[in-house]
């Protein structure tokens, strides 16, 4: 065992394929930022906000303002380095920390695949990926290699199975399977895409799409890993992304997926694509093909496979840590973040706070329009530890408008997956004493539903 | 590197196929099958029996109501003074059939707001009165005209009919009063006249032609627009300000029609009529009908096993509607005898805002936040 693991850390291969990663990583996140700009989306989510909901933690991260845009220009120029692996470690990090900064401001925007995209420039940091077809390589030949260790390449297919293969275990569960839902929601309301539109109306669909999406998502790392289906299996990823972008309104990440999966085919087909680029842009493509190993120093060899594991060992308990909590994690959401639950529920709420004066029993509700912009209004209204956030953040404005005594209460009701609302969090405690934490919510009223499953 | 480049040929091709779809509103899908819901036919039934009709017998209202005054005006009576009132009690009733539909010329308009923002503030309609000089198309002078500011030039001034008429024969203004009278009423029928005539022109077509599924399909969009109406213009608007709902002190002077007094409770239940009309179907002025959400509701229920929600929703229309049935019919005078009557109306009002935005718009799979972001 110890030593068919040394013989693996030694052994090596060709460093193209990370390149190649690199470079389409590094253009594909400059794209997704200027997307992200030309939308309006920085004005939208992060300046026009008066308040920001905060990861537990992270309360100091916050949006700085106009500032702010020179956050994403930063990181902006920093995926453009990354790209051309030019002062590749320090554009890398860069990179990893601006992105997340923004991520981190306003939880109302998480998504997934954000999510996936920091974890990935964060292993991104330790791995070998500018030695090769790079400037740093070009600049100095004494940090030109051809060959990496070959765990270095695996780690990025790593990452890509354990997102693949736990966004379908958690598709294995009642709603999905036996209910078809939320496909059973969304799919019919795709009426008017050419050829599809009726079949999205069929009941049989929907349980087609839900049955294959979990089994795509459990096989596909496996279907990719393996030479024979490799083809296939790159087809499919294909198919299923394209799919996805049809049918849902999910940006840049189908593309991410795609082009991500080539990681997986053999360096030769790595090389032809650099001869490509070489061509295209007259880069003297052999100068990098010298035939030298990536040796670490025996130190920094170890704290890199050091970090690496435990970077992995995370990231393999993490969706797991749902089961420290009592309830329905599709209705508590304790531990439904960073678990790869993609695409999972359609869930959706009311949340209509009350301000009580304790004292005098003087009552009102507030205008959650006057303090969110509706983006985050929908997304605090079926999230507890939003609305706990906010309910604190409430009670700091009205203390500061004169208001004593406060108190406050909330009516919500949440609606999953089809179901009818049902009350979410229990009218007749006081928000006020609660405090967001790890532990389990107990002003969430019980889900009257089961829903069996991982 | 043959299969490769193939490959790479059908990513580029596919992509480009699919972001034009998504992109460009509404594929005209004719051949559908007879179990699907046919979207098309709903915005038609929207536009051609619902919204065009009401905006056409509402302009025949604005324009009486125009000529009314100007009748006033030129020849003040007791009998013009209750015609013109008798017209703007007609009007403002036509409004309400129409206020829920602020899309398309209505929405560039800022119609809504033109017409119907109260309270109006009084004191700056005196002074812009006072100084004869006025644009009545500023933004920022959204509460200084509308049906609000003629409820207070028509039933403001004076205690009774013969203070009024006293005041618009005799007082030392009164000829800037009837000119600003006039040019609100004129305001009113201008504003209705060019959102009239966009939906016999052009508009119309557009807005049942948008079958888009995406977020900028006129099913979307107005959808949006119609449960937002529920919950800010009438729920809060017209039960939860005046209540105090929403600061804890009952604010009688945020009743809508506040000078005519006996009018507030007739024009709230026009506008929960008006809206259950067009939830059902129903024209609101003529008696023609087809489909719309309840429809569309029961296509989508009965492919699944689970609660009718289009029955939860009527069951708490008809709980809406007989509780309204024990307001005074001046809310103004129920604020101020029996507010709790107020906030429980407001409490069923909110049930039913519950089930239209959360229920109504999961099971129609249209997304509530205004702002188009991407998903997982």
């Amino acid at each position: 065992m110890h030593l068919s693991l040394n013989k693996y850390l030694n052994t090596y291969e060709e460093a193209a394929p990370l390149a190649v990663f690199r470079l389409f990583f590094g253009l594909m996140m400059f794209g997704s930022i200027l997307r992200f700009w030309s939308k309006g989306w920085i004005e939208k989510l992060y300046i026009l906000p008066k308040f920001h909901f905060s990861y537990a933690g992270f309360e100091w991260v916050k949006p700085l303002g106009n500032f702010t845009y020179l956050i994403f220009i930063i990181c902006a120029i920093s995926a453009l380095l990354v790209a051309v692996g030019f002062k590749y470690r320090l554009a890398i990090i860069t990179f990893f920390l601006s992105f997340t900064y923004i991520e981190l401001m306003d939880k109302t925007t998480y998504l997934n695949h954000y999510y996936f995209i920091s974890i990935l420039s964060f292993l991104m940091i330790f791995l070998p990926a500018a030695v090769y077809f790079s400037f740093d390589a070009k600049k100095d030949t004494k940090k030109a290699f051809q060959k990496v260790p070959k765990w270095t390449i695996d780690s990025i297919k790593l990452l890509l199975s354990i997102v693949y293969i736990y966004a379908g275990l958690a598709k294995i569960n009642s709603d999905w399977l036996l209910r078809a839902m939320p496909l059973k929601i969304w799919l019919p309301s795709k009426y008017d895409l050419p050829f599809l539109g009726d079949l999205m109306q069929q009941d049989w669909m929907h349980y087609f799409f839900s049955w294959s999406g979990m089994l795509y998502d459990l096989c596909i790392p496996f279907l990719l890993l393996w030479r024979k289906t490799r083809f296939f299996a790159f087809i499919l990823v294909i198919i299923f992304h394209v799919l996805t972008r049809v049918l849902f309104p999910i940006g840049m990440f189908p593309y991410v997926m795609i082009v991500s999966a080539l990681i997986f085919f053999s360096p030769q087909v790595h090389h032809q694509i650099l001869e490509k680029i070489s061509v295209w842009f007259k880069i003297k493509k052999a100068q990098f093909d010298n035939q030298r190993l990536l040796f670490y120093k025996p130190k920094k060899r170890k704290i890199l496979h050091l970090a690496v594991s435990a970077f992995f060992v995370i990231q393999l308990l993490m969706p797991w840590r749902y089961l420290l909590y009592p309830g329905e994690l599709f209705w508590t959401e304790e531990g439904y973040r960073f678990s790869w639950r993609v695409m999972l529920m359609e869930k959706s709420g009311y949340a209509q706070f009350k301000v009580i004066d304790a004292k005098t029993g003087n009552r009102f509700y507030v205008d959650n329009a006057d303090f969110l912009t509706p983006f985050q209004e929908k997304q605090m209204s079926f999230q507890p530890d939003f609305i706990i956030q906010y309910a604190h953040y409430l009670a700091e404005y009205f203390r500061k408008d004169g208001h004593k005594n406060i108190e406050i209460y909330v009516d919500s009701y949440v609606a999953l997956n089809g179901r009818k609302s049902t009350p979410y969090i229990d009218p007749e405690k006081n928000l006020l004493e609660y405090t967001n934490s790890f532990k389990h919510k107990t002003f969430i009223l019980p889900f009257n539903d089961e829903i069996k499953g991982l | 590197m043959i299969k490769f480049s193939r490959i790479l040929l059908l990513v580029t091709i596919l992509f480009a196929a699919c972001s034009k779809g998504d992109d460009s509103p509404g594929g005209d899908d004719g051949g559908e099958t007879p179990n699907s819901f046919d979207r098309g036919a709903m915005l038609a039934n929207w536009a051609d029996v619902i919204i065009v009709p009401a905006y056409a017998a509402f302009t025949e209202q604005t324009n009486e109501l125009q000529l009314a005054s100007e009748n006033f005006s030129a020849n003040p009576t007791s009998e013009s003074l209750i015609s013109l009132q008798q017209s703007f009690r007609e009007a403002y009733n036509g409004f309400e059939t129409v206020s829920m539909f602020e899309i398309g010329k209505a929405d560039e308009l800022n119609y809504r707001n033109y017409l119907n923002t109260y309270p109006v503030n009084t004191s700056s309609v005196d002074s812009k009165i006072e100084t004869g000089s006025y644009n009545l198309d500023l933004p920022s002078s959204y509460t200084e005209q509308g049906f609000p500011a003629l409820d207070y030039l028509l039933f403001g001034l004076g205690s009774t009919n013969e203070d009024i008429l006293e005041f618009y024969i005799s007082d030392t203004n009164s000829e800037a009063y009837k000119k600003y009278l006039v040019d609100v009423a004129s305001r009113i029928n201008n504003l209705t006249s060019q959102v009239n005539a966009s939906w016999q022109g052009n508009y119309r077509d557009t807005f049942v032609n948008n079958t888009s599924s995406s977020s900028t399909g006129s099913v979307d969009r107005f959808t949006n627009e119609y449960v937002m109406y529920f919950e800010k213009i009438l729920r809060s608007g017209k039960i939860g300000y005046p209540a105090g709902a929403f600061t804890g002190t009952p604010s009688p002077q945020n009743v809508e029609a506040f000078y005519a007094e006996d009018l507030s409770k007739e024009l709230y239940e026009t506008a929960l009529n008006s809206f259950y009309d067009f939830y059902l179907g129903n024209s609101i002025v003529d008696t023609g009908n087809g489909s719309s959400f309840s429809d569309y509701l029961q296509y989508l229920d009965s492919m699944k096993d689970d609660a009718d929600l289009d029955k939860l929703i009527k069951d708490q229309f008809a709980v809406v509607f007989s509780k309204s049935e024990t307001l005074k019919s001046s809310l103004k005078a129920q604020v101020e005898n029996d507010n709790s009557l107020m906030l429980s109306n407001f409490d069923e009002l909110q049930r039913l805002v519950v089930l239209l935005k959360v229920d109504m718009m999961q099971a129609l799979s249209i997304s509530v936040d205004y702002v188009d972001s991407d998903g997982d």
